[in-house]
């Protein structure tokens, strides 16, 4: 009983210095994800060098930087997706809610739950556009007909996509243009309710009028969601982003608010890449 | 240019000889079948296949028995063969390491390769013994007794019978359907899968939701080879089966399917309405096979309307 009181205390004290903290530095808020000198390896190949980052709640990051500078296998550690694949390992910290997702003791099923992925190609399930979303949703929520309704329903209008779909639900999700399958993909992600999405050039295989919409979307989400998103684009992350980190050569070369970084960046090299001299 | 022109048309004309005798002699063995089948079948009628008389001494003919025993072996040798053969792939596609993953495919290749005189004789001579000795005591002592399905496994303990020749069945087939289940599965593109991972969805899920359903067409398709490869099988069933004529409600007895039963009395067969009843057989092993891929092809195409693929 003493004990778990000292405990206790001792925690908050410890909360509430680290908050001081931050404060100094991240405007007030404690961000939702930090990644703490994070070194990520191919077999012997180094990925990712030393990355220290703060993703911020309810904003979204963008990851930008040439083909091969390691943005994707950023957000890739983010879900710990690398560890499908024998031979891929990744040092350091990445703090969710201030718990360590690289450590081994962490569900990593629960983990991809929190933090859901959107990737380059629509990637809808072999199923029907009702079971696409709802796939997700059974394996961690035991939902009524009813409720799995409702939530199918909440998802697709998240995604702006249910005034298209709503007359063939039943039809192969596979039936959709990219466009649109690209949306039940993000309306999939949407429907666990993660806490943070990832999305690894969402648009790279759509066409203007899809890309917009999909832009639209993460406008819209954001306020809910945090999101991070990597991009070829650099308009792309100019218009959707509130921070921008550009990477080169698996290092963090600059990192800031998305403003600051394209119009005024303090590092040659991010300027270069900007301006289009380099990239 | 004219040569060329010559050689192409040349080049049609031989693949269209090639491709139409596929047809040819497809046509050539119904039509011989069923001339030599047509004495017993005028004889015994359309009670053929259905009657469970084999009586060479009589020249009482019926093709039950050896339907039967075709159908039995070959859905044991499913039952058995199907989950083993998709946990196989699955561990290959999916588990297994990399520097394991060469060898073990190989290995399950090796085992498609073997004769099947090699599988009866190993089926006769070592695992019939230590069937009877360790496995029908203990299927026994437990499945027999179940309600309704205990008497499959209750009688004489000899290690030969359906049970045996459906399991030497289900060994011969694994390497083809494993095969083929392993090369769909490999097709699967990985972001897909990443996709469903990425939702938090386990191994299990994701194989049996999202890479069972995308690879179905493959999957029944080598399901189908191996129903093939085991209805049709005659060496390895001849060696296990107990070759005798008649039906028993347990799989422990003594049978004979329709390959076994051609196999054992072809060369005896004495009567001419014997060797018309064996042909006979013969175009009931066909017609059966027949059957099965015509089948798989409906529940494939039921497959694709209920999942909304052709709108």
């Amino acid at each position: 009983m003493m004990q778990s009181s000292v405990s206790t205390k001792r925690e908050m004290s410890f909360s509430h210095l680290r908050e001081e903290a931050t404060t100094a530095v991240a405007h007030g808020a404690e961000p939702k994800i930090k990644i703490r000198n994070l070194d990520f390896f191919y077999g012997s190949f180094q990925g990712l060098k030393h990355i220290d980052l703060d993703i911020q709640e309810g904003m979204v990051t963008a990851f930008i930087g040439p083909s091969g500078c390691g943005k994707s296998t950023l957000l890739r550690t983010l879900n710990r997706m690398y560890d499908l694949y024998p031979g891929q390992r990744a040092t350091g910290e990445i703090l969710l809610n201030g718990k360590n997702v690289l450590s081994p003791d962490q569900d990593v099923n629960a983990l991809r739950a929190k933090v859901g992925m959107v990737f380059q190609k629509p990637t809808p399930f072999p199923m029907s556009i009702y079971e696409n979303i709802a796939f997700g949703v059974r394996l961690y929520e035991n939902l009524s007909r009813a409720d799995m309704d409702n939530r199918v329903e909440w998802a697709l209008r998240k995604a702006a996509l249910w005034d298209e779909v709503k007359g063939k639900l039943n039809q192969s999700g596979l039936s959709l243009s990219g466009g649109q399958q690209q949306r039940l993909c993000i309306a999939r992600g949407v429907a666990v309710k993660p806490e943070v999405l990832l999305l690894d050039e969402p648009t790279s295989a759509l066409d203007p009028i899809s890309t917009a919409k999909v832009e639209e979307l993460v406008h819209e989400l954001k306020s809910e969601y945090t999101i991070a998103i990597v991009t070829h684009n650099m308009q792309q992350a100019a218009r959707v982003s509130d921070y921008t980190a550009y990477m080169y050569l698996g290092e963090l070369v600059e990192f800031g608010l998305t403003d600051e970084i394209f119009i005024k960046p303090k590092r040659k090299e991010t300027e270069d890449y900007i301006t289009g001299r380099f990239g | 240019m004219r040569v060329q022109r010559l050689q192409d048309a040349l080049f049609h004309q031989v693949t269209r000889f090639f491709a139409f005798s596929v047809l040819a002699i497809l046509a050539a063995i119904i039509a011989s079948l069923l001339y030599g089948a047509w004495p017993a079948l005028l004889e015994f009628g359309a009670g053929f296949p259905f009657s469970a008389d084999w009586n060479p001494v009589a020249d009482k003919f019926g093709g039950l028995i050896s339907v039967y025993g075709t159908l039995s072996t070959s859905v044991i040798a499913l039952v058995v063969a199907i989950p083993v053969s998709f946990g196989i792939a699955i561990f290959l596609t999916e588990l297994c390491p990399p520097v394991l993953r060469g060898p073990l495919g190989i290995a399950v290749e090796l085992l498609a390769a073997v004769p099947s005189i090699i599988y009866g004789m190993w089926g006769l001579f070592v695992f019939a013994p230590l069937f009877a000795d360790y496995v029908q005591p203990v299927l026994s002592m437990t499945l027999g007794n179940l309600p309704f399905i205990g008497t499959l496994f209750q009688g004489p303990q000899n290690g030969i019978g359906i049970l045996s020749a459906g399991l030497i069945l289900s060994v011969m087939v694994i390497p083809f359907i494993a095969s083929v289940m392993r090369d769909v599965f490999e097709v699967v593109p990985g972001i897909l899968k990443e996709s469903a991972y990425g939702l938090g969805a386990t191994t299990w899920e994701v194989v049996w939701n999202i890479v069972l359903p995308y690879t179905r067409v493959g999957v029944i398709g080598g399901v189908m080879l191996g129903l093939g490869r085991a209805l049709g099988e005659t060496m390895a069933v001849t060696f296990v089966i107990g070759n005798a004529h008649r039906i028993s409600p347990s799989l422990y007895e003594a049978g004979n399917s329709i390959a076994s039963t051609l196999a054992n009395e072809f060369a005896e067969a004495a009567s001419d309405l014997h060797v018309s009843s064996l042909i006979a057989l013969g175009l009931i092993l066909f017609f059966v096979t027949f059957v099965v891929l015509a089948l798989s092809k409906i529940l494939l195409m039921r497959l694709g309307r209920s999942e909304g693929e052709k709108t």
